[in-house]
Order: structure tokens, then sequence, then C-alpha cells
């Protein structure tokens, strides 16, 4: 793997290849292990690896870790009997990073339903009745209720502030001793043991353990390592291998420099992406040209361009204008908890395909703000929309140079800088983790390429004895549930999984009275 | 929400049956016309009115939501629809000739109708996401 190929994450499995590498001292994984699809206590003890014992052990450490956590801790696991092993210092890291980067700091609104709460299991009170109470007067305290009671005939959909949700997530895992379950170090791998379970190897930060590897051998196994990886479009990836990286960046990745050099001499920026990071770059480019007059000119180009309402038949008609197709979430709603969500589990493998592209596509919220902004840009001349397929992206006279297609013409557009905001994600064998589980656990892809897993999450044909591998989050999609890669879907998933769990005896299922009882633990900030 | 058309009947009759009972206990004593019987036979037999032709209105609301590209019911929708719903349920109360209804005021139906609703689609808004974790999930079935 080229590393200029993917954006790394905070997180990532992404790690030079020499890590990986046995060194052949005590401590370290061999090259039989290596090989190996299963291990025994042996193997472990002959290559002198410590072995530490728990029930569960959850990969990742953002936060498809932290809502299964939290979900298992109120389901009454102790929070000795769970290790959640990754890089991360807070379970937001990895999120905020590309939040912020994608330009929705804290105090900016997210994409992301009032209801979705993953500080709260109940999805209540909601982030809208939160902000209400917190909020100082009487129109600040009734505009995020009117805002959810007229959602979204009236009004758009109410979206949380970042801020908001990292300092309740915050709240929550200090509640529910969350930091007591965390381990740093990169997972390498997780491997089945002979006897049933399975052992995850942790490398620990250097000097912070007496052998370079730990292992930990569990009952359970959940996989939760978020995105694979962000890849760069083939033209841009070409354009910075042949010239240089700060002309051509992905939204993804720090890119300050751009906006710091708009504001400073002006010139024309090209987005490239019809979705949400695209509208929240565009927010910053106006947002900066407003505040700075820096005469700054926006092309944003479209491989697909919408020009209004559409869809196959007249139940399904989704909204959209100017390029864009509007959609209040990545999903619609009703897929990650109604007749859609239901439709899904049911279909057949090809009905689901087909479901998957009606349902799929790029999509963008619909914002005042964001219409009359752009609207505004393109009354004022300096934001224009082009359509085209990209022939090529190079460098000429110290201007950046997309040659786009456009109706059998070739056209040219100058730029002084390319903002990438397609959110292309690398395959899953791009990252290590997920790569070894496809090489020796049994796990296999689904239609979407991505892990096949089953209605209830469980990794299919990874079981071994009275072990199971889960995984969750966006290396899942394409299988029975479609909003895997947001909050609510990491919650939802993480009940599935609870559920089985209750009924396999290891945890209590969460029914009426321990649910009641632990949300009144909830609301008084009970330590579990 | 994003209720199924089960889910819809279900959540109507635990929330009517639970909720609805509630509001009907507690607010019929300080309301006019009858002996305290008469009234509570007549609001108890408005709540089984609701109940019963609410899975036709439940069916034509399943239908409208069809035609939503989301495919959800707008937290707005739920209160709104108070309004025919509680017309319907006042024409067949007053005329239907169904027993303990018959003398039943206007005012006394609006009060207790609006509270019903108003407590009934509060609940469901929120705080039965407590009774279960699975409901919002399960497109609001409970069985």
């Amino acid at each position: 793997m080229d590393a200029q190929q993917t954006i790394r994450l905070p997180g990532s499995g992404i790690a030079p290849t020499d890590e990986s590498t046995p060194t052949g001292r005590a401590g370290d994984l061999t090259p039989s292990m290596i090989t190996a699809d299963q291990w025994s206590d042996e193997t472990l003890a002959a290559a002198g690896i410590p072995v530490i014992d728990t029930s569960i052990v959850s990969v990742g450490g953002g936060m498809g870790s932290f809502v299964f956590v939290d979900h298992l801790r109120i389901a009454g696991v102790p929070a000795t009997a769970i290790k959640v092993l990754g890089v991360n210092d807070h379970p937001w890291d990895t999120y905020e990073y590309l939040t912020k980067n994608s330009q929705i700091p804290r105090k900016e609104r997210l994409r992301s339903d009032s209801a979705s709460t993953p500080d709260n299991i109940w999805g209540f009170p909601s982030y809208a009745m939160r902000e209400a109470w917190h909020a100082k007067g009487i129109i600040k305290k009734l505009d995020p209720i009117w805002n959810v009671l007229s959602e979204p005939i009236l009004t758009d959909y109410f979206t949380p502030r970042a801020g908001q949700v990292f300092s309740a997530i915050e709240r929550e895992a200090e509640r529910i001793s969350y930091f007591d379950c965390t381990v740093k170090g990169l997972v390498r791998m997780t491997r089945k043991r002979i006897g049933g379970g399975y052992f995850t190897i942790l490398t620990p930060p250097t000097g912070t353990t007496a052998t370079k590897r730990v292992a930990y051998r569990s009952r359970f196994v959940h996989a939760a390592v978020g995105y694979p990886g962000l890849r760069f479009l083939p033209d841009l990836q070409e354009y910075r291998s042949k010239y240089d990286s700060t002309r051509v960046v992905n939204a993804y990745e720090p890119h300050e420099h751009v906006y710091e050099e708009i504001n400073r001499h002006g010139g024309t920026v090209i987005v490239r992406g019809g979705g949400i990071v695209a509208s929240r770059i565009l927010q910053r480019l106006i947002d900066d040209r407003d505040a700075t007059s820096n005469n700054v000119a926006i092309v944003h180009l479209f491989r697909t361009y919408i020009t209004g309402s559409h869809g196959p038949g007249i139940r399904w008609r989704r909204p959209g204008a100017n390029g864009w197709a509007y959609q209040g979430f990545n999903w619609p709603k009703a897929a990650w908890g109604g007749q859609l969500r239901v439709q899904l589990e049911k279909a057949t493998d090809e009905e689901r395909k087909a479901l998957f592209d009606v349902m799929g596509g790029t999509t963008t919220p619909h914002r005042k703000l964001w219409l009359r902004q752009l609207a505004r840009g393109r009354r004022e001349g300096w934001y224009r929309t082009r359509i085209g397929e990209v022939e090529q992206v190079f460098s000429r006279g110290g201007a950046v140079i997309t040659r786009i297609k456009t109706d059998g013409e070739i056209v040219e557009l100058p730029a002084s800088f390319i903002i990438d905001a397609t959110g292309l994600e690398a395959d899953i064998s791009e990252h290590r983790y997920l790569r070894d589980l496809l090489e020796h656990s049994g796990a296999g892809r689904n239609s979407k390429n991505r892990l096949d897993v089953d209605a209830g999450f469980e990794l299919r044909n990874t079981n071994s004895g009275n072990g199971r591998i889960y995984a969750v989050g966006s290396p899942t999609l394409g299988g029975y549930y479609a909003g895997v890669d947001s909050f609510l879907g990491l919650q939802y998933a993480a009940l599935r999984i609870v559920d089985q769990l209750a009924a396999q005896g290891f945890c209590k299922r969460i029914g009426p009275i321990r649910s009641i009882s632990q949300w009144v633990a909830w609301r008084r900030g009970k330590k579990i | 929400m994003t209720p199924g058309l089960l889910g819809r009947i279900e959540t109507r009759w635990f929330l009517l049956a639970v909720v609805g009972s509630a509001v009907t206990v507690a607010l019929v004593p300080f309301l006019s016309g009858g002996t305290v019987g008469e009234r509570y036979r007549a609001t108890f037999m408005v709540l089984l009115i609701v109940a019963v032709v609410g899975v036709a209105w439940e069916l034509i609301y399943h239908g409208i939501q069809q035609f939503r590209w989301e495919k959800d019911w707008p937290t707005g929708f739920g209160l709104l629809v108070g309004v025919p719903e509680g017309i319907v349920a006042w024409f067949i109360a007053s005329n239907a000739g169904l027993p303990g209804t018959a003398g039943i005021g206007l005012s006394t139906f609006i009060v207790h109708f609006s509270l019903v609703w108003v407590a009934v689609w509060l609940v469901a808004s929120g705080p039965m996401r407590l009774a279960s974790v699975h409901w919002r999930y399960d497109g609001g079935r409970l069985l």
C-alpha cells in the first residue's frame, strides 16, 4: 500500500509494513504464527508472548467500541470483562479528526438526527431537548423544540453541534468506566484459538511493555475499526505524485493552508463532489469570502448533476436541485428503524442489492443557509458549477488545470487549488486488521465487497468453539442494515449484538425494567 | 418517527391502553356532565373508538407514508392528525348510538380527547423508548 494513495487516519490500521515483520526476538510473532489460521495456548507460550484473559475484546477504540461498551455496561457486563484495544485516547478522536478537517468544528452541526445520541442508548432526551434545556432565553429555548416539531416540512432537520455530542460522550464514558477498559496500542490481528475463542494481538507503544506483542485471549471479539482508509480520486492521485500535494487536497486531510492562501491572495478553488462534505467546504469558502472579502472564485465540479426530484417511481422520489440530491441523513430515515430496515433485512440478496441502489447515491442535507449562500454566489458570479468527466489534472504556469469532457467537448479549468470532497473509501483489505481477518479467520465479503456479517452483525464463518466475532461500522456496509456508518446504526448494531450475547447467557437482556432503571441511573449521572 | 404498519397499530393500542387510560382515570372526576360513572363509561368508549377506528386511520397514514422518500412520519404529523381523528371520533361518539356516549358533551369530549392525544403523542415522541429499547428500531412494534 502506497501511503500517498490513502489518507492515514488516527487509529487506522494502515501501518508501515516493517512494523509487522517478526523480529525473531522473544515476545514477538513467529513466521509460523503469521501463516497459521489457528493458534494454541502453547503457540503463544513458545513465542514468549504474554497472554491476558478477558471475556470480550473490542478492536478499534473509536465510536463503535464506545457505543458497544455502553450497551454492554448497561446490560450488566462488568468493566473488568471488557478490553478495548486501539490507539485513540478518546473514542471521538478519529471522528473529530475527520469532522474538523471536513469543516465541522465543535460549534458547527453534524448530519445526525436529534435522537441519535451515542451517549444515551435510548435517544431520550434527544439533543434538541437538551439544547433547549441549556439555552438561555425563551426564544433560544423554543427554537430547537419548534425545529423538531416542524421538521422536515417547515424547517430543516435539527442536527446537534459536534461539541455537544463529544462532551456528552465524555460524560458517559466516565460514568460507565469506559477508560478502565481501554488499552493503548495497534491491533495487529485476531486469530482463532484451538479449543475455542480467539487471540487478539496488540502491539503496545514502544517501551511500555516488556515484549513487543501482548495477546488478549477472549471468547468474543468485536471488530469496530472504522474506515479502512480514505482514497484520492485516481486523477488527483496522479497529480500529487507528479507535482505536489499542497494544491490538490482531500477534504478529510488537514488543509487549512488552502483557506489561508486564498484569504491572502484570492484565487480559484475547484470543489469536487456532491455530498455533505462538499457542502461544508463550500460554506467555509463562502464564510471566509464574506469575512475577508478575499475575492475567491469557486468552481464546483459535479460528475452527476441532479436537476430536480428523481427516483424510480412515484413512491420513490428524492428531492434535488442545482446539482444536488437532498436527503436529511445518509439514507432515507426509515432505513434505521422503520419499514426500510425491515424490508432490507427480509430481502433476498438480489432484492437487497436493488434496494441499496434505489436508496443510495451521494446526497446532502437541505439547509437554508447553504441554499442562500450558493444562490448569492450564482447571482454574483463567483460560484459556478460544471458537469463533466475529468480527463486529466496537471500543472501549467503555476496553476492546477483540470481537463474535463463535457457534452463531448474538452474544457480546461484552471485553479489555484482543488479540494476533493468525494469521500472515496479504500477497500477493506487495505486495513491490516481486516485483511488478516479475510485471510485467516474465514470471513468473507458481501455484495458490496465489504465484510459479510449476518443480520445480527456476527461475522459469518468465523466462530471458534463457543466464541464469536462481531463486526460493525463502515466495513460492513452492504449487508442487512444500511445505516452502519452512523451513530444510530452503531447503537442498533450494539443492541443486536448484546441481545445475542444475552441469549448465550453472557449478559442480561435490556428488557423494560433494566431499561428504565438504567435510564434513571443515566439521568442521575450514577457511575456504573 | 419511522413506524411500520403493524408498529403503528400496536403502539396506538398500547399507548391508548396505558397512557390514555391513565389520563382518563385522572381527568374524569374534573369533567362535567352526568355522574362520574357515566362520564367514565363515555370517555372509555371514546378511547375504544379511537383504538378501533384508528386501525383505518393507520392504514391511511401508512399509505401516505409510502409517497414520502424518507418513509418516515414526522413528529409534527403525529400531533396534527389528532384534529381529523378527533372530528371523526366525535361524530361516531355522538351519532353511532354506542352505549354510554350519547350524553357526552362537546366540551367534555374536546378536553378529554385533546389531553389524551397530546399525552399519547408526547410519550410516543420520547419516553416510550425507555419502556423498550427495541421499539424505535422495530418500527414501533411491541409484540
